[in-house]
């Protein structure tokens, strides 16, 4: 290989925590124009990689090598100015802001926003990105976050570009355009450095892996020339653990929950409204809602948990009307919800977990109640048998929500909503985000309370999730809930259709 | 870092009121001593301060649970004023109707006048989502007019030759002081101090104390748990209201024995200070409440023994709020200076 032609080299590079490792003499090439995958479990160091090219970490020992040149890079906006660009798995965007006031931020001072909105503008619809600049971007869905993330990072003009976990909330067909557009820019001579943990995508996409295992290089391939399961042994170290179904498919059990002719508008012009959304959960089922992000999935989960109210009689929790009662009744009646965001939604970031426990599992544990007191003990005590039973790993011993990755803190989350007689379950993207040990863990889990006779309703974008785990599955598309059929009987390319068409297949 | 911020606030305000000092031609660190050790090295003016730090304790902690459930009641100092004037209409208007009973229910008068005259901005906020700080601001001004034409109109002790006071409040009205023979302290401290614990307890312990820190963290997240941002908003104006109202009738009941056209030379603004120099929690409170009592106390000491103007009080106050949050901010974000082209930006 020419060594003048390598964009990035590392050599060496290592970070420790104290004692820890979380780095451990790694060594990496990208050539210009390479997709280049990082693949690792979640706590195998590539985000702590990644900050390090990024700037936001500084490494112990090695080199950075940008261009054949020895490169410290002291600060993310260094990393700018080098032609580093990242997209972040967990959004770095200001909620009460417009995207072009977002993007405007991130680029070097001296352009107006008009500039800046026509530019995104542009750059968006050129590479198929539709974005409108003025929206704000609490408006908008995660997919459509990531868009703003993408054409941010464009707009810089990188030569690197890192993307972590890009996929994990776009459809097959969202998927695809995205590879297109990483195709295109690795055409131009753009290279990226890939985080996922999908292994088929980083099979059709990638050029070049890196696979990682507690913080060290384990493994460098052609990913194309590997399977799957190869892939994902180097990366766990030992064979996957694959999903195992349910011995009897219950057919038609009671109807636990019930939703009739839901409408609702949305709040702000930029939400979804619902229309005319009728389902029924039966005992023992998972029942899979398919859909691209900002098609109602949030407004319809906000109806179903009853953060948002309607009419009495449109959603019914074992027959009862339970429209107009707030979302901790609905829990009292035995239905549980697992919301798309962790961090300030099912979770306080600042507060521990023993607190998060407390916040929705108050009136329902007896022993946390006492009287107008809450009893912090009986917290602690409930948030270490979720803690052991969904082998959630933490640094403390009642670490802040933050302080946990994205897969430990969802398994925390679903420990604690399962806890007690979860009858009923509602989540929404139960693993984005999630790295594949925990995402298998949590679709394990799903599906063995639904053996136990839970009713489950599982909202998400990964089609793979749910032909893993639904039984049925209908489509939501511009706020309209298709017919429900059976898994069985469909197949991921008409799924994927129903989703951007909108068409509705009345079987 | 969040409890060293106040004390680097305390101090750079210091330096800040030397270098002041200096200015104004005094020596220094005499000013210092004159303003800040001098007033507590006498018994009776420890008592004085007591008598200071009362509603600015009560207060204080009031506004801790206001604060962190992000509701900006800025009108202390008018619920203050129209608990002190409700807890009073029992000794102005009823004088004969006198006994043991009178205090305990001027207390309780006071505390329904405070949490009366705090329920109109949670109102307005709830129902109109009007911004809290504007309208509990204004309601200031309009309680402290209310209180100065009552007291010179229909108030007026029809025995006081004329001046704008009401009747003196008898013995059963007034809150007894501790050691008389020391001064003139009263026992309105020691409820400040059981309220401050109480409301600690409140914010520590109960599930309400819980539910309040989840609304001013994480608004989704408490829908997300079921609890009401508008319930809330009522909850901790009304508490806040309360405690406001038991200052005001504590000051009139305890070291005035009367109203008069003012009852408080800003108490109610200050222990917006004192919220946040006691990192919003009631026990720091307590400790900040007593640290802005000197500064009302220097205040009036050094009119007299430096001659500088009681302003200074009002400077100093400034100066602790100032710098404890920029201690707040700087500890939390690094400023940097960029060029000029962003701010035209913004213009564009």
């Amino acid at each position: 290989m020419d060594q003048g032609e390598v964009l990035l080299k590392l050599e060496g590079i290592s970070k420790y925590y104290g004692s820890f490792k979380a780095n451990d003499q790694i060594s990496l090439e990208i050539l210009p124009g390479e997709i280049h995958a990082l693949l690792g479990e979640n706590g195998a160091g590539k985000s702590t990689l990644v900050k390090m090219l990024y700037g936001s970490l500084q490494p112990d020992e090695g080199r950075i090598i940008w261009e054949g040149h020895e490169a410290h890079v002291p600060n993310p906006a260094a990393a700018r100015e080098l032609g580093v660009g990242m997209v972040f798995q967990h959004f770095s965007l200001f909620d009460a802001l417009t995207v072009a006031e977002n993007i405007a931020l991130a680029l070097p001072p001296g352009k107006s926003l008009k500039q800046v909105a026509k530019e995104l503008e542009e750059v968006s619809t050129s590479y198929g990105l539709p974005l409108k600049a003025t929206a704000r971007i609490h408006d908008l869905s995660v997919g459509e976050r990531q868009r703003v993330e993408i054409v941010r990072c464009l707009l810089q003009h990188p030569k690197l570009i890192i993307m972590d976990e890009p996929t994990s909330v776009l459809t097959p067909q969202e998927a695809e355009d995205l590879f297109k557009v990483l195709r295109r820019l690795s055409e131009e001579g753009k290279a990226i450095l890939y985080i996922s943990h999908k292994l088929a995508e980083v099979q059709a996409l990638c050029q070049e892996a890196t696979i990682l295992r507690h913080g060290k290089v384990v493994g460098e391939c052609v990913p194309a020339d590997e399977t799957p399961i190869s892939l994902a042994k180097m990366m766990v170290g030992s064979d996957i653990h694959e999903i195992s179904p349910r011995d009897v498919p219950v057919a038609n059990g009671e109807v636990l929950l019930q939703v009739k002719s839901l409408s609702l508008e949305g709040l702000s012009g930029f939400d979804t409204a619902l229309k005319d959304v009728s389902l029924m959960l039966h005992a023992g089922e998972i029942s899979g809602i398919a859909g691209i992000a900002g098609n109602g999935q949030n407004e319809l989960f906000d109806a179903v948990s009853g953060e948002r109210l309607s009419e009495n009689d449109s959603v019914l929790i074992k027959g009862k009307p339970v429209g107009q009662l707030g979302i901790q009744k609905r829990r009292k009646l035995g239905a549980m919800y697992i919301s798309e965001e962790r961090l300030g939604h099912a979770a306080v970031p600042e507060f521990s977990l023993s607190e998060n426990v407390i916040l929705t599992r108050h009136g329902l544990e007896k022993s946390l109640d006492k009287g107008p007191f809450v009893s912090r003990g009986a917290a602690r005590k409930v948030k270490d048998e979720i803690v052991d039973k969904f082998d959630v790993r933490k640094g403390s011993a009642d670490p802040t929500a933050m302080s946990l990755s994205g897969g430990n803190l969802q398994k925390f989350v679903l420990g604690r909503e399962v806890m007690g007689n979860a009858e009923i379950i509602v989540v929404n993207q139960p693993t984005w985000g999630v790295d594949a040990g925990s995402a298998a863990h949590i679709r394990q889990t799903l599906v063995d309370l639904a053996a136990k006779g839970a009713a489950i309703l599982v909202i998400s974008q990964d089609l793979d999730e749910l032909f893993e785990v639904a039984d049925a599955i209908a489509t939501l598309s511009e706020g309209r809930l298709s017919a429900f059929v059976p898994t069985r009987s469909t197949d991921r390319h008409k799924i994927g259709l129903q989703m951007t068409s909108g068409t509705h297949e009345h079987a | 870092m969040t409890y060293l911020s106040p004390l680097i606030g305390l101090t750079l305000a210091l330096i800040a009121g030397a270098i002041m000092f200096a200015v104004l031609g005094k020596p220094p660190l005499g000013a210092l001593y004159a303003y800040f050790i001098e007033p507590v090295s006498e018994m009776w003016s420890v008592h004085e301060l007591l008598i200071k730090a009362a509603p600015l304790i009560l207060m204080g902690a009031g506004l801790c649970v206001c604060y962190q459930s992000n509701n900006w009641n800025i009108g202390a100092e008018g619920q203050m004023i129209m608990g002190g004037m409700a807890g009073s209409i029992l000794p102005v208007l009823f004088p004969h109707f006198s006994g043991p009973f009178v205090l305990p229910l001027m207390l309780v008068m006071g505390v329904l006048g405070g949490m009366a005259y705090a329920a109109i901005p949670a109102l307005l906020k709830t129902k109109f989502r009007t911004n809290e700080i504007l309208t509990s601001l204004m309601l200031v001004y309009i309680a402290q007019l209310f209180l100065d034409w009552t007291v010179r109109g229909p108030w007026r002790n029809p025995e006081g030759m004329n001046f704008p006071e009401t009747r003196r409040f008898d013995e059963f009205a007034r809150i007894g002081e501790m050691i008389p023979a020391d001064g003139r302290a009263n026992y309105g401290f020691v409820i400040a101090i059981v309220v401050a614990l109480l409301i600690w307890v409140l914010m520590a312990k109960t599930m309400k104390g819980f539910q309040v820190k989840v609304i001013g963290a994480s608004p989704r997240a408490a829908k997300f748990a079921g609890f009401d941002a508008k319930k809330m908003v009522f909850f901790a104006f009304l508490l806040a209201g309360a405690t406001a109202g038991l200052a005001g009738i504590v000051e009139v009941a305890g070291a005035t024995g009367q109203l008069r056209p003012t009852i408080s030379p800003g108490y109610g603004f200050t222990a917006i200070i004192v919220a946040f120099l006691g990192r919003l929690n009631p026990i720091g409170a307590i400790i900040a409440g007593l640290v802005l009592a000197l500064t009302f106390l220097g205040g009036e000491a050094a009119q007299i023994s430096l001659g500088v103007s009681d302003k200074v009080a009002r400077v100093f106050q400034g100066l602790i709020l100032f710098f404890v949050l920029a201690c707040d901010t700087l500890i939390l974000y690094r400023i940097r200076l960029v060029g000029s082209k962003v701010l035209q930006k913004g213009a564009a």
